[in-house]
């Protein structure tokens, strides 16, 4: 498999040449990869079916939890009443990521309670173990969870166990806090799930 | 040899000369200019304000306008008339069944109309509807006989009529337009709409001139490399 | 090369014969020299080929065969999919210049008589992957369920119910529905997709295989097998494919290439003969659009349907129309055994061959233009006389090639 025809030998020219095409070949190459690849990503009808929705809380109760849809997954509203918001606080030697150290929110939500405002949590309700959706379970140390169980997330598939702002327990398959989306709010009753920025409503 | 290849290149050609159908009409050629963002934002406007009631654009999103320079602030504001989201497709205002019944068969969406009627063919169409009593709607049109659309731009371009026994119109009563501000109105539309045909064509074509200029330096590479290669062959 | 990779080329070929077959079919393929500029459209169809398949994969990602939701799909891929209006003006061009590249690779073979002996099954096989490439034309197009799609798909189907007796029930089957509708779209798909594109990979295969067996042929027309270095065993007039012919191809291929986006970028529908105007309005069964004509790469067959208009023999019209344009393209197989010219290319062929193939040309063009245009009694007489030329051109050929004046074949070839 010699390139270099009867001669046996290559000469410099024909060795640039051989080179600078395989050069333009590789280019070429990439620029008919680029929009094979990019037809693969989520088209336009995609991303207007995942275009930000918005949600009316004005009916949310304390301790009451709504889940609207955002991108096919359920994003959870939670309006934490202050017992639970003092709650949160006796749990951070029990939790993987109590400060909320790992990107899993925006920084806005980079707090003690996960949310803008702290008593309404926004938090997608997708285990960040394997993707089942976990169980609100707001009673207080259930006969299945133990004594020390606060309230919070279960998820019932793997078992793995959050807290009333999503933070993961210690010693649970799932590895991170659950994610905070993007989200903002249009009114005091009005959220934006799905982007920060009042725009694009 | 060489007779043959001038033959197969001439007889090649033809088809692409002789390509002209029988029009009975002659059709106006559309004075437009694809690159004109100005005419299209007009006529887009135009569009939403007269077309979109009846007729559908289904397959176009309102937040592809940011093509033509729009922000999606400006589609909200001046396209987006009934609460839709930048996202949505632009469908009709009127049901397909309740238009169906009104005009007899269901207004044709214009998404890709420009493609299947030509530039040329809109703009002429759009400036020879006239008066014609013996018609459902009272109108008719010089390209389109018995045309089941009403003509919703009279009041801008007034009422025309048939000369008898001519294809020549007669402006009888005017509208609120002269003859060049409506002619200019009906080329921003028909502009837009070819741009609503295929909102990539400019992309397209850009892009096309890159890839070009890429094969060209390509050409010349390999056909060096071939040259090199072959002094071995004597 | 290297100890190592040496090494790794005698593991792999202990397994696989890597090195004999890149010998076999590239390194040590010996060409005859000469090829010209006619010699590039067998490897540009493998491009073009290639192209179908890649950018069909990906319209299958977005598309659906389902006549309620067809045509949108297409505007869907066309808006919607990032980018998918490359992917598919290069398969709606694609389609066009694979017909353009294999009628060109055709009319060479037929200039230089690549299908004389012993390269008959060689020809056969290309004819069937003519048959398959047709049938991929008419099944794409019936996909994008436009006017265009569904008229041209119903006159096809049509044709089948010419056939006595069976017509009728064979054309329900191939339907699969007494109407053209959903069921007929989604089974065209799934040969479209599936079951052609696997042929026609089989057969290019084929193709090429046979084609290594016979070697190829040359603008000469001579066997340079014949005459062979007493001492190498390598044919005189023969270069190793690779790197001589791959480096000239690459050439070719990137000058194909200037065309084809050319016409991508700049005018995809190629003035409506590529994508046409009609085809933009959605299928409506109730309505036949005013002017209907298939695409340019099936008109010249389509000028010889309309060119029978008497009943003959006591059978109809419609059903001659039918047996005269399946005849117009089976009777190509049949070149091998009608040619009787002791000399293969048309450089040492007589002036009877040069003229009967250059009135071939010109009537295969005019039947194709007369294909785009409406019926009048003026272009009925003239498909009816072209079509006649076009057959003559074969039928007479026993004759004519038999008694033209040929000149002397030269022992080696020429530049």
């Amino acid at each position: 498999m010699t390139d270099s025809g009867d001669n046996g030998k290559m000469s410099g020219r024909r060795r640039f040449l051989l080179v600078a095409t395989s050069v333009a070949g590789v280019v070429a190459g990439a620029g008919v990869a680029t929009p094979f690849l990019r037809s693969m990503m989520p088209s336009e009808r995609a991303k207007a079916a995942g275009a930000p929705v918005e949600v009316d809380i004005s009916k949310l109760e304390s301790g009451m939890l709504l889940t609207a849809e955002w991108r096919g997954k359920p994003v959870w509203v939670l309006k934490r009443t202050s017992e639970m918001l003092d709650d949160l606080k006796k749990l951070n030697d029990q939790l993987a990521d109590p400060n909320s150290e790992r990107d899993q929110q925006p920084p806005y939500a980079q707090n003690p309670t996960r949310s803008i405002k702290p008593e309404i949590l926004v938090v997608l309700g997708v285990c960040t173990h394997l993707g089942c959706s976990p169980v609100y379970r707001k009673d207080i140390a259930p006969a299945d969870l133990g004594a020390d169980w606060l309230g919070g997330f279960f998820c019932p598939c793997h078992g793995s166990k959050f807290d009333l702002a999503g933070r993961v327990y210690k010693n649970v398959p799932a590895p991170t806090n659950l994610v905070v989306p993007p989200y903002t709010y249009l009114s005091d009753n009005q959220l934006l799930v799905g982007s920060d920025s009042k725009e694009s409503a | 040899m060489r007779m043959i290849k001038i033959l197969l290149l001439a007889v090649l050609l033809t088809p692409f000369v002789a390509h002209s159908s029988g029009q009975e009409v002659e059709l106006d050629k559309a004075p437009i200019d694809r690159t004109d963002k100005e005419s299209l934002k007009r006529g887009a406007n135009s569009f939403v304000e007269y077309c979109l009631t009846c007729h559908g654009a289904d397959f176009m999103r309102y937040n592809r306008h940011r093509d033509i320079g729009m922000s999606e602030d400006d589609i909200r504001t001046e396209l987006i008339r009934t609460g839709q989201k930048t996202g949505d497709l632009m469908e009709a205002a009127m049901r397909k069944k309740e238009a169906e019944q009104w005009f007899g068969v269901a207004p044709p969406d214009l998404s890709v109309i420009a493609r299947s009627r030509g530039a040329d063919w809109l703009y002429t169409y759009l400036r020879t509807f006239y008066q014609d009593t013996s018609t459902y709607s009272g109108w008719n049109n010089l390209i389109f006989d018995k045309v089941a659309m009403p003509h919703v731009l009279h009041h801008l371009q007034g009422w025309q009529t048939l000369e008898p026994g001519t294809k020549n119109l007669a402006l009888t009563k005017s509208g609120t337009m002269t003859k060049e501000e409506y002619d200019k109105f009906v080329a921003d539309l028909v502009n837009y709409m070819v741009y609503l045909g295929e909102p990539h064509a400019s992309y397209r074509k850009e892009l096309g001139i890159i890839v070009l200029l890429f094969l060209f330096g390509m050409l010349g590479l390999t056909y060096l490399l071939k040259k090199e290669y072959w002094r071995d062959i004597h | 090369m290297n100890k190592q990779q040496n090494s790794m080329m005698e593991w792999i070929d202990k397994r696989f014969p890597l090195t004999i077959t890149w010998k076999a079919h590239l390194s040590e393929y010996y060409a005859p020299k000469n090829f010209n500029f006619w010699y590039y459209f067998g490897s540009l169809a493998l491009l073009v080929l290639v192209n179908q398949l890649l950018t069909g994969i990906f319209l299958t990602m977005s598309y659906k065969p389902d006549a309620g939701m067809a045509f949108a799909s297409v505007e869907y891929i066309m808006r919607d999919v990032d980018f998918g209006w490359l992917i598919r003006y290069m398969h709606s061009t694609g389609a066009s210049m694979f017909f353009v590249v294999v009628y060109l690779h055709m009319f060479r073979g037929m200039m230089y008589g690549s299908y004389r002996k012993p390269r008959e099954l060689l020809w056969l096989i290309g004819m069937a992957i003519f048959f398959v490439l047709m049938s991929l034309a008419f099944t794409g197009y019936i996909l994008p369920w436009g006017q265009m799609s569904y008229w041209g798909a119903q006159v096809i189907v049509s044709m089948f119910g010419a056939i006595p007796l069976i017509g009728d029930t064979l054309s329900n089957w191939i339907l699969g529905d007494f109407m053209l509708s959903d069921a007929a779209l989604n089974r065209f798909f799934a040969y479209h997709v599936v079951t052609l594109p696997v042929l026609i990979v089989v057969l290019v295969f084929v193709h090429i295989i046979a084609l290594h067996e016979t070697g190829s042929n040359n603008p000469d027309g001579i066997e340079i097998k014949v005459n062979k270095d007493p001492q190498t065993g390598i044919p005189v007039d023969g270069i190793p494919f690779h790197p001589y012919y791959t480096v000239k191809d690459i050439f070719g291929v990137v000058g194909f290439l200037i065309v084809f986006c050319g016409i991508i970028f700049f005018a995809p529908e190629m003035g409506g003969y590529f994508l046409e105007d009609n085809n933009f309005i959605p299928a409506n069964p109730l309505h036949t659009p005013d002017h209907i004509a298939p695409v340019w790469y099936f008109t010249p067959y389509y000028s010889m349907l309309r060119a029978v208009t008497v009943n003959f023999l006591g059978v109809d019209a419609k059903l001659w129309g039918v047996i005269l344009m399946a005849a117009a393209v089976v009777i190509f197989c049949f070149l091998p055994w009608l040619d009787r010219s002791p000399v293969k290319s048309i450089r040492y062929k007589g002036p009877y061959f040069k003229i009967a193939l250059t009135l071939f040309v010109i009537s295969f063009f005019v039947l194709g233009w007369l294909g785009t245009k409406s019926v009048t009694p003026l272009h009925t007489l003239l498909a009816q006389i072209f079509t006649t030329i076009y057959f003559a051109f074969f039928l007479l050929m026993p004759w004519y090639s038999k008694i033209d004046k040929v000149k002397p074949e030269p022992e080696n070839v020429t530049k």
